[in-house]
């Protein structure tokens, strides 16, 4: 087990460093000048070169790219071109934000899609089964924004019961956090309820055919430890799965969803950073979202020997 | 047990309830901008978030009123020799920054001194300065080498990059590098500390600012402050999104109201629409003087006879009221604003531009037309311009980029065949180009002037060297008048039109004057 962890801490080095070089070879090639960007809109083309040559942009690629690695070894991420600041700390001011929403998003899916996909395996083929898996189509077709402006004309501008945009940070109080989240939180969440309620189903459906839940049963055991105890724990491996791809397509789920709901976080500092072509941004962005995204597969690899004790790493 | 939950329920009702902060507790103005701030040096970058973050926290020697005329703002008095070389100025009391030190005639010197280096007016201004001194600590000097026509509307240029006064500290910085520092002695203070890029800027009013007694108008006049706390609120950035938040009173006021939703707004009985920029933003085509066809004159005099303004208002704005033709090169409305040999297109039409275009020997090279796609205040011009041009006779290559890709690519001067371009489209503030030396479009010293286009023309650049030099007003005016009827003849760039940018406000918040820009002093929130 010790070994496995290891093994797979040591095997994100080398995707980590595939990306980085990836991630600096193509926004180095792709068209758009930060020096003009930065410039505005008046001014000439003398003055563009010596901000180019400020920012370090007039270097051959290949030593743009090895300052930029060897700060990258020191834990330095670089400087914004953009904010003047450094990346590590923009990073941090959007950090919570962001985590807030997807944990929120996360929370609200899975404890509302398990439930449904298991009571809807259950009474398979009944119009609960069928009411939910209509509702599931629907909630993969509709695009994040139109939910969101959807619910925010409802929820917010009808009903007045949610605020319309911003976010709250958790020292500003539970209550504001709360309520600042809940609308952007049950727009992103949509999706995954559709995703996991669907996997959930089919899962505890193919379970719910096995020989131990029929001597479950015939031994006597209520429904309801059937159903969580031996059929739903045995289809675990398969919803942790969706679970764990879910995180991951969460990082651009909540690109919309805070541009659409003002939120500062990271999806927001993304796309302006992509469109200011704030380079050291984006490197730094790409970098923690690629290592999200490695250690959510980790995990999730780690939660299979909890659910299923046989198998062993 | 009673006791017990009542202490329960007041834990939880504390928990759920924000903390009263002092921002709360104060008057708050909360305001949408129409772009994100990221820059926080106005002299360094010309972005207008930049420039109208410096008038909250900066001062400026002189302002531009709502007739464009220049009026004092720091400076108290002023003198000019008989010969007009030399300029006497004189500070008015009680100007301090805001680390509780006064402003010097030394801040101002040096302030003018990295000015001079990045801004356009400031850089010609330069050429005739001999030297700049301060005999007193509220005195300072400017000796021109010879006299020149335009030292007031250079000191007092409303739009960017607008001379901001800074301690002399900070203005020595290296003009190509952003300031570190951020301290003003203008109507507002800069929280650095509450500063969030991307997310929001809080600026908090400067109790010890000293307001003229003139009403204000324009970027002149008193600045008084009546809330205690302004923020911008950075993150708001989708259209529907800052309308629904306006009608919900989440934000005060909305910088840039999208057109799609004036008319519903007009109708919202807690939204008004106040008259704040009337001056407005002109449309302009651009070509690329250095290659084919747009290196010849004819083809260009085809363009632009080709150009007839409506189109382009009535695509782009759609709200009548909002646009208004103006067959000037000047801002209509400001001194210089006239349709003065402007015929080619404000009289010409597609017959007129086929029969200039055959006539120009065009060679059927397409036309590379750069078209932002998110950029909504500007992307449905280049449609139009394609549309008109196939009429005409040209063939077109309508290319699709993100804005600022089209930034990026603007600067290059390669042939459109190798990632150059033959022409964009974009918009101006009204002040950006109300006269010949600040309109960028008119500097016509080829590859030497820099602004993207790169035209060249010795006589225009003869008459505006003139112009500089004019002293009397109504000889600069017919020199105006004849630098844009040259700027017709060789096009330079068309002008397809002008439009107010409409902005809205909660009905609680009053007391909005006629800006150049957007301005935060003299509201008042009920």
């Amino acid at each position: 087990m010790y070994a496995f962890l290891a093994r797979r801490l040591l095997s994100t080095i080398p995707v980590l460093l595939v990306v980085a070089v990836l991630v600096f070879m193509m926004l180095r090639l792709t068209p758009g000048d930060p020096a003009a960007i930065l410039a505005g809109d008046a001014a000439n083309t003398e003055q563009i070169a010596r901000i180019r040559t400020n920012l370090g942009l007039d270097r051959p690629i290949l030593v743009q790219f090895g300052i930029w690695f060897g700060n990258l070894l020191q834990g330095d991420l670089g400087e914004s071109f953009y904010y003047k600041t450094k990346v590590a700390a923009l990073i941090g001011q959007r950090l919570e934000p962001t985590l807030s929403l997807a944990t929120m998003t996360i929370l609200i899916a899975v404890l509302v899609a398990v439930p449904l996909g298991v009571l809807a395996a259950w009474r398979f083929g009944g119009w609960f089964d069928r009411t939910l898996m209509g509702f599931s189509v629907l909630g993969f077709s509709i695009p994040v924004f139109v939910l969101a402006y959807i619910l925010i004309w409802i929820v917010s501008l009808k009903l007045g019961w949610l605020p319309v945009q911003g976010y709250k940070r958790i020292a500003d109080g539970v209550g504001p956090w709360l309520t600042h989240l809940a609308l952007p939180s049950v727009t992103l969440s949509i999706i995954y309820i559709a995703l996991i309620a669907r996997v959930t189903r089919a899962s505890v459906l193919e379970t719910l055919g096995e020989d131990y839940i029929r001597t479950a049963r015939a031994k006597g055991l209520p429904e309801s430890s059937v159903l969580v105890r031996h059929a739903l724990t045995n289809a675990a491996v398969p919803i942790a799965t969706i679970i764990g791809i879910g995180i991951a397509l969460l990082i651009g789920g909540v690109v919309v969803t805070e541009s659409v709901y003002a939120i500062p976080g990271l999806g927001r500092l993304t796309v302006d950073a992509v469109l200011a072509r704030d380079f050291p941004t984006i490197q730094g962005v790409i970098l923690l979202f690629s290592f999200a995204y490695v250690a959510v597969n980790l995990l999730v690899d780690l939660s299979y020997v909890f659910f299923d004790p046989r198998i062993r790493y | 047990m009673n006791m017990k939950r009542t202490l329960v329920a007041l834990g939880i009702a504390a928990a759920f309830s924000a903390p009263l902060s002092l921002a709360q507790a104060q008057t708050v103005l909360r305001v949408v901008p129409h772009s994100n701030l990221a820059i926080l040096d106005p002299i360094w970058t010309t972005a207008y978030m930049s420039r109208n973050h410096g008038y909250m926290i900066y001062d400026t020697l002189f302002g531009t009123d709502e007739k464009s005329q220049i009026k004092p703002q720091m400076v108290d008095t002023w003198t000019e020799s008989p010969d007009k070389r030399l300029w006497t100025f004189k500070l008015r009391k009680g100007l301090e920054f805001h680390d509780g030190k006064p402003v010097t005639s030394e801040d101002v010197v040096a302030s003018i001194a990295r000015w001079g280096k990045r801004d356009a007016m400031g850089s010609a201004l330069m050429t005739f300065v001999e030297r700049m001194d301060t005999p007193t600590p509220d005195t300072f000097r400017i000796f021109l080498r010879e006299a020149c026509g335009f030292v007031l509307e250079a000191l007092g240029k409303p739009s960017s990059n607008v001379l901001f006064i800074m301690p002399k500290r900070i203005a020595e910085t290296d003009a190509f590098k952003q300031i570190e520092e951020h301290i003003g002695s203008g109507p507002y203070i800069f929280k650095r500390d509450e500063f969030k890029p991307g997310d929001k800027s809080v600026y908090l009013r400067n109790p010890k600012y000293v307001p003229r007694k003139e009403p204000p108008s324009g970027s002149a006049g008193a600045k008084v402050v009546h809330v205690e706390r302004v923020e911008w609120n950075l993150a708001l950035r989708d259209g529907q999104a800052q309308v629904n938040a306006l009608q919900k009173g989440e934000i005060d006021v909305l910088e840039a109201l999208p057109f799609d939703h004036y008319e519903a707004m007009k109708k919202d009985p807690n939204v008004q629409l106040p008259n704040w920029a009337p001056a407005g933003l002109q449309y302009m085509a651009r070509f690329n003087h250095l290659h084919k066809p747009f290196d010849n004159p004819k083809v260009r005099q085809a363009v632009t006879a080709a150009f007839a303004q409506q189109p382009f208002l009535q695509a782009q704005v759609g709200v009548k009221e909002l646009y208004r033709p103006c067959a000037s090169m000047f801002t209509c409305g400001t001194p210089y604003g006239s349709p003065f040999g402007s015929e080619i297109q404000s009289k010409s039409n597609m017959k007129k531009a086929q029969e200039l275009l055959k006539a120009s020997g065009y060679d059927g090279t397409a036309i590379v037309i750069m078209k932002p796609t998110d950029l909504a205040s500007i992307q449905k011009l280049p449609d139009v311009a394609a549309q008109l041009l196939r009429q005409a006779g040209f063939k077109v290559d309508l290319q699709a980029m993100d804005w600022q890709t089209l930034v990026g690519r603007r600067a290059k001067k390669d042939a459109p065949e190798k990632g150059g371009w033959h022409m964009f489209l974009t918009a101006w503030q009204a002040h950006d180009i109300w006269n010949p030396i600040a309109n960028a479009a008119l500097d016509t010293r080829g590859e030497k002037s820099g602004w993207f286009g790169w035209a060249n023309d010795e006589k225009l650049v003869d008459l505006r060297n003139q112009f500089m030099r004019e002293l009397d007003e109504g000889k600069k005016k017919k020199l105006a008048d004849a630098i844009q009827a040259r700027a017709f003849e060789v096009g330079t760039h068309v002008p397809l039109g002008e439009y107010v940018q409409p902005m809205a406000a909660r009905k609680n918040i009053s007391g909005f004057f006629v800006t150049n820009g957007n301005l935060y002093w003299n509201l008042k929130k009920n």
